[in-house]
Formats: C-alpha cells, sequence, structure tokens
C-alpha cells in the first residue's frame, strides 16, 4: 500500500492468504479494490486487466496457485504488464505440507511460463526486508513493465518482527512512463531507449491493443522471424541491460574468508547464524546472500566469492540453486549443501553436511 | 484513412482484410455489435473511447484485432478475468468480452459461471458456432450430440451444454439467444445487453461451414446458413426448457432473462 497498490485480486491459499486478508480489510479504505477470485488463474489475468486499467496490482499465492498462474505470467512478460506476485512457498510437490516451508520452487518460479524470458525475483529474508523489497518489487515492475515475484516461505510468512514501515511520502515510489507524443502517434509496445515502451491506460482514448500474440510495436499480430527476434530480444535485454536497477545482494564476512556460505530467503538465516558461531571459534567462512534470485547477479557473485576455496550453497530443497552458482563460479570447488526442513534448516543441520568438504 | 462504409470508424481498417473464411457467420455478429454500439453513440450513451474490447483465443476472439476501441487479445479462456480486472478499475468504460463457444463455455466455463453468479459488469458476446473454429474442427461442449469432428470421427456421444438454460440460473442480468441469419434481432438484443448494468450474455448462433458444416454434409457455405436459418426459431417469450439444441430440431432464438439485479459494482459502490 506504501508503493501505491490499488487492486488485489487472489485466491486463498496457505501460507499467503494473510496478505489477502489484511488488504482485504485495509485497501478499500484506501480506494482500492480486493477480490476472491474462483482460482488462480483468474487472479493473475484480472490483475493484469486492472494493471492495463492504470493502477499497481497484485495477487499472492504459494506452490498449487503459482502453477496454475504460470499462463497468465506468460501473458503478463509478452503484453509487459506491471504487477507483483507474492509467491510464499511451502513444502511440496503436490499439496505437501501447507503450512510448513520450504525452498522447492527457485527453478519453478524462473522457469515455468512458457517462452523465453528474463524474469525478476527477490527472494528476502526477514520482515523487513519483505516491506522494503515489495516496495522495491512494484518500482521494477513499473519502471521496466515486467511482472515482478516475490519469493517468500511460510516461516517469513508466520514470523514476528520488528518492521520500521516508511511514510508514503518518504518512501521512493516509481510510477510507469506514460506516453509523451499524441494519440495519433502512439504505438503501445514502441521502445524507448531503456527498452521499455511508455504505457497508456485503457480509457485514456490511445486505443490501446494489448496482444498475446506476437506484435510489432503497433501491438499487431506478425509472424515473421524478424518481428519474434525483435521482440524477444527486447524483452529479454529490457531487464538484462537493465540489471543495475534491479540487483541487491548482502555478504557477511567474505573478505577474508576461507569459505563462503550461498545460501537465501529464510535458509540464509541459520547459515548466517553458522557463519558467525564458526568464526567465533576462529573458522574463516563468510556468507553471501543474493536478494535478487533472477536474474543471477553473477557480478557480486563472484566478488563475493573471490577469496574462498571452496563454496557451499545451502537451500533448504534438494539442491536447485546450486546449478547456477556453479556455472557462474564453474573454476571453483562449489558445493550443494542440500537440507530439507519443513522449518527453518537449524544451523547444526548446515554444519553437519557442511562439515565433510571444509 | 478514407471512410468508406458508416461503421469504419469502429475498424482498424489498416488490418483488414479479416482472416475469417468465406461464409463464416462471426463477421456478421461483429457488425450486428457494432451498429448496437454505434447507435449508443449516436444517442449519446456511450464514447468510443469508454469501449473495451476483450477477448480470449480462437476465430471468434480474433474481432478484437480489428475493433477500434482499446482492445485486448489475451490467452485461452480468460476474458472474463482480464475484463474483470479492468472494469473493476475502470468502472467508467464499457467492458466488451467477445469469444468462441470454447473460449467461454469449455476452457473459460468456470469464470462464466462466476462472472454471471457475481451479476459482474460486462456484456458478453459468445459466438457459438457449435465447434472448436481456430484450431481444425475439434469437438466443443456445445456440439450437439451425434455431430461428426475431427475428434469424434464416429459422432459426438458426450451430451452438450446449453449455455443459456446454464447462465439463467445465475444472477445475470440479460441472457439472450440470437443468430446471425437473423441479423437484425441480433443486433437488438446486443443493443439491450450494452444498456444494462451487471452481466448480460447474447450467445449467437453461427455457422462455420468449414469446420462444422463440411463434417456433417453442408459442403456449400449457403446450404449451411440456409439450413441453419431454417431451423431458427424465434419465440417472444422463449422457455428455458426448451432451449437445448439438437442438431436437426428447432433452435429457440429470443430473451430469457431480462432483470435489472443490482449488479457487482453497485453493490460495492462503484457503479456509475
Ligand atoms: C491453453 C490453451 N489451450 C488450447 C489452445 C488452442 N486453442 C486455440 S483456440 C481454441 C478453441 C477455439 O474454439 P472456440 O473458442 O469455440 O472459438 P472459434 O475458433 O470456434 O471461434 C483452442 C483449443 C490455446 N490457445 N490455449
Amino acid at each position: 500500500m506504501t508503493a501505491g497498490l490499488k487492486f488485489y485480486a487472489g485466491y486463498p491459499i496457505t501460507p499467503s492468504s494473510e496478505i489477502f486478508e489484511y488488504l482485504a480489510m485495509k485497501l478499500p479504505e484506501r480506494g482500492g479494490t480486493v477480490i476472491q477470485f474462483e482460482d488462480e488463474i483468474a487472479s493473475i489475468n484480472a490483475v493484469i486487466g486492472a494493471s492495463w486499467g492504470g493502477v499497481k496490482a497484485m495477487t499472492a499465492t504459494s506452490g498449487p496457485g503459482f502453477s496454475l498462474m504460470v499462463e497468465g505470467l506468460s501473458l503478463a512478460i509478452m503484453t509487459e504488464t506491471p504487477l507483483v506476485i507474492a509467491y510464499v512457498m511451502r513444502a511440496g510437490p503436490s499439496t505437501g505440507i501447507a503450512t510448513k516451508s520450504g525452498q522447492y520452487d527457485v527453478m519453478q518460479v524462473r522457469w515455468a511460463a512458457h517462452g523465453n524470458y528474463e524474469l525478476v525475483v527477490y527472494a528476502p529474508w526477514s520482515v523487513q526486508e519483505l516491506y522494503d523489497l515489495t516496495i522495491n518489487s512494484f518500482n521494477v515492475s513499473e519502471t521496466l513493465r515486467v511482472p515482478v515475484i516475490l519469493l517468500s516461505d511460510a516461516t517469513l510468512a508466520h514470523i514476528w518482527e520488528r518492521v520500521v514501515l516508511k511514510d508514503p511520502n518518504e518512501a521512493l515510489v516509481i510510477n510507469r512512463k506514460k506516453p509523451k507524443v499524441s494519440k495519433e502517434l502512439y504505438k503501445p509496445f514502441e521502445p524507448e531507449e531503456d527498452l521499455v515502451p511508455p504505457m497508456a491506460s485503457f480509457g485514456e482514448g490511445y486505443r490501446v491493443m494489448v496482444e498475446s500474440l506476437t506484435h510489432d510495436e503497433r501491438g499487431y499480430y506478425k509472424a515473421t522471424t524478424e518481428i519474434q527476434r525483435k521482440l524477444v530480444w527486447r524483452l529479454i535485454n529490457k531487464v538484462r541491460k537493465n540489471m543495475h536497477m534491479l540487483v541487491d545482494s548482502a555478504s557477511y564476512f567474505v573478505e577474508d574468508a576461507d569459505y563462503v556460505i550461498v545460501s537465501y530467503g529464510s535458509t540464509a538465516r541459520s547459515a548466517y547464524g553458522l557463519v558467525k558461531e564458526l568464526r567465533s571459534r576462529g573458522v574463516k567462512v563468510g556468507l553471501y546472500r543474493p536478494k535478487l534470485l533472477w536474474p543471477v547477479d553473477e557480478e557480486s557473485l563472484i566478488k563475493s566469492t573471490r577469496n574462498a576455496k571452496k563454496v557451499f550453497v545451502v537451500e533448504n530443497n534438494a539442491g536447485v540453486y546450486v546449478n547456477e552458482v556453479s556455472r557462474v563460479l564453474r573454476h571453483k570447488e562449489v558445493f550443494s549443501i542440500p537440507v530439507i526442513d519443513v522449518e527453518i534448516p537449524p544451523p547444526e543441520s548446515i554444519y553437519e553436511v557442511m562439515k565433510e568438504w571444509m | 484513412m478514407d471512410v468508406t462504409h458508416p461503421l469504419d470508424p469502429y475498424l482498424r481498417t489498416d488490418r483488414l482484410p479479416h482472416l475469417w473464411c468465406p461464409g463464416c457467420g462471426i463477421g456478421i455478429a461483429i457488425s450486428s455489435l457494432l451498429r448496437a454500439i454505434n447507435k449508443h453513440i449516436m444517442e449519446g450513451h456511450l464514447k468510443q473511447d469508454d469501449i473495451a474490447a476483450v477477448s480470449g483465443i480462437g476465430c471468434t476472439a480474433r474481432a478484437t484485432l480489428y475493433l477500434n476501441f482499446d482492445s485486448a487479445h489475451v490467452i485461452h479462456g480468460r476474458a472474463i478475468p482480464f475484463a474483470t480486472g479492468l472494469k473493476l478499475v475502470k468502472p467508467n468504460l464499457k467492458v466488451i468480452v467477445i469469444g468462441g463457444d470454447g473460449d467461454l463455455a469449455a476452457i473459460g466455463g468456470n469464470h462464466l459461471l462466476h462472472a454471471a453468479r457475481r451479476n459482474m459488469d460486462l456484456t458478453v458476446i459468445m459466438v457459438n458456432n457449435m465447434i472448436y473454429g481456430m484450431t481444425g474442427g475439434q469437438v466443443a461442449p456445445t456440439t450437439p450430440t451425434g455431430v461428426y469432428t475431427t475428434t469424434t470421427p464416429l459422432g459426438n456421444y458426450e451430451y452438450s451444454i446449453n449455455v443459456v438454460k446454464f447462465i439463467s440460473t445465475l444472477n445475470a442480468n440479460y441472457v439472450a439467444r440470437a443468430s446471425v441469419t437473423h441479423p437484425h434481432i441480433l443486433e437488438k438484443y446486443i443493443y439491450t445487453a450494452l444498456s444494462k448494468e451487471g452481466f448480460s450474455l447474447v450467445e449467437v448462433i453461427s455457422p462455420c461451414p468449414e469446420l462444422f458444416g463440411r463434417h456433417i454434409g453442408y459442403k456449400d457455405p449457403v446450404e449451411l446458413f440456409n439450413k441453419l436459418k431454417s431451423l431458427i426459431r424465434f419465440e417472444e417469450k422463449p422457455q428455458i426448457e426448451k432451449s437445448d439444441i439438437i442438431w436437426g430440431n428447432e433452435i429457440i432464438i429470443g430473451e430469457f432473462i431480462n432483470d435489472n439485479k443490482k449488479s457487482f459494482l453497485r453493490i460495492i459502490g462503484r457503479g456509475v
């Protein structure tokens, strides 16, 4: 709401429903709309429609719901629709354990939607970061006209922590850019230098054409290699070329570290505890924590592990993000430390697996 | 662009010719829609810039590519949710959903049902050609029992859905069935649908000579059109119980529901 949210559509699912219930109470007071749909498919598509109506819109869900949303996500990417999805991970596959945590969906979130694209995904580790990165997610989605996903989990969703909220007037809030040319000259998918097209809303007289088919700058369907290439590369490059405004990570004790742990989201809290514990015993270990999970912030990952002899990727799943880390650090020894736990894996469980390789 | 037809201002004429086959009924459905819109505009009820056209995927759904309104051609089955999100944040827009029977009643059936349940402020034009056109003539939930299609080579053995009967059990303010063989009635129903608050649905019976007629012995579009025309029966006060579509029997057209229940937007205090 600080970021200017005006529309929420959703379908209840643990552990994301608190977001929905809170907004159902608070958003209408602020002139916004909250609606419960018949499923997650309707929810994501309504969010896209609302965004084209000119407002900031979001939904929240968990694994089963996100699985239903991915066709809509692909539509949002194709139609360059700003929106935010709060994805609160729970233990899977399938219905799994609705109330319990895990980080199984880190790859699904990135790749489940069809077509080729870049996707912006943030992974907060605290309530404060949930708040800050939500505002940031809206800003990124509005700036680049992309869907942005805020990836948390059951642990973070149910935790109670101190949080400092911003005055809406103090917070940095970015709104999508509007057309600068006349209605006659406006083309809904004509990019500016940053590769992002200004966005007219419905009802402003621009006669927008929201098109899920491959389209030219007017939004007109074209089935040619030339237009397909141009569109796909622009959709990808508008994210890649603007990485500087997306990157966000934190490193702890990495300067002199022989071992660097890479960990994200709630699991990184335990990894941090372990690092501090090992440091107190004189072990030179550090932590690198990407907040931007996708696209991979290769630069900061390389920088934070520069002096490390070994890198450990600690995650609450069977070991998935480690493949990205190994790809980026291909000349380093990278170890997967997958610790499946329905809560945050405790530091001891992490250490138990890790110590074998230290 | 030179105006060569009175309805040209409502078309993206630079995108013509359209992709519909000769003998297809969608063109008549869309021209009827445009005449109804034009009438509302001429009478001062509507402005062109306040109209939004939303469609999913299919031959019928392609209409939004040609319409000179704010338009969205989204994904198969999901026009209604997109339109609902849009309408909720822009209540002053007249949001029109255009789609085929597969788009709206099969993959999108859940959304159709719930939009009618909510009496959501949308006008839905569903062209029922009793077949999946765009994908090549597969069976649709509207395909009458016994009819041959590319996925029912021995004839359709399923019961079909009667959309007007189904939607009439919910809270829609307007439910009508028309046919492209009777375009004046069609235009009148769309005109009425557009003047309604809440949910309105016009089912438009329409021939698909390429993919429906061809497999059941009507190789010539005119033959199929005439056959359909002969089956259509207009009723001033049609009975829902008699509205099932059985191929070969009479197909009842008429206004099944014409009501003024409080619409969704009225209920939440956003009515315009
Ligand atoms: C999710 C998904 N499934 C399947 C399709 C393929 N598809 C495109 S149009 C269509 C059905 C078209 O039939 P209908 O909605 O009745 O419209 P018509 O073409 O007859 O006007 C299908 C199955 C798709 N585009 N998306």
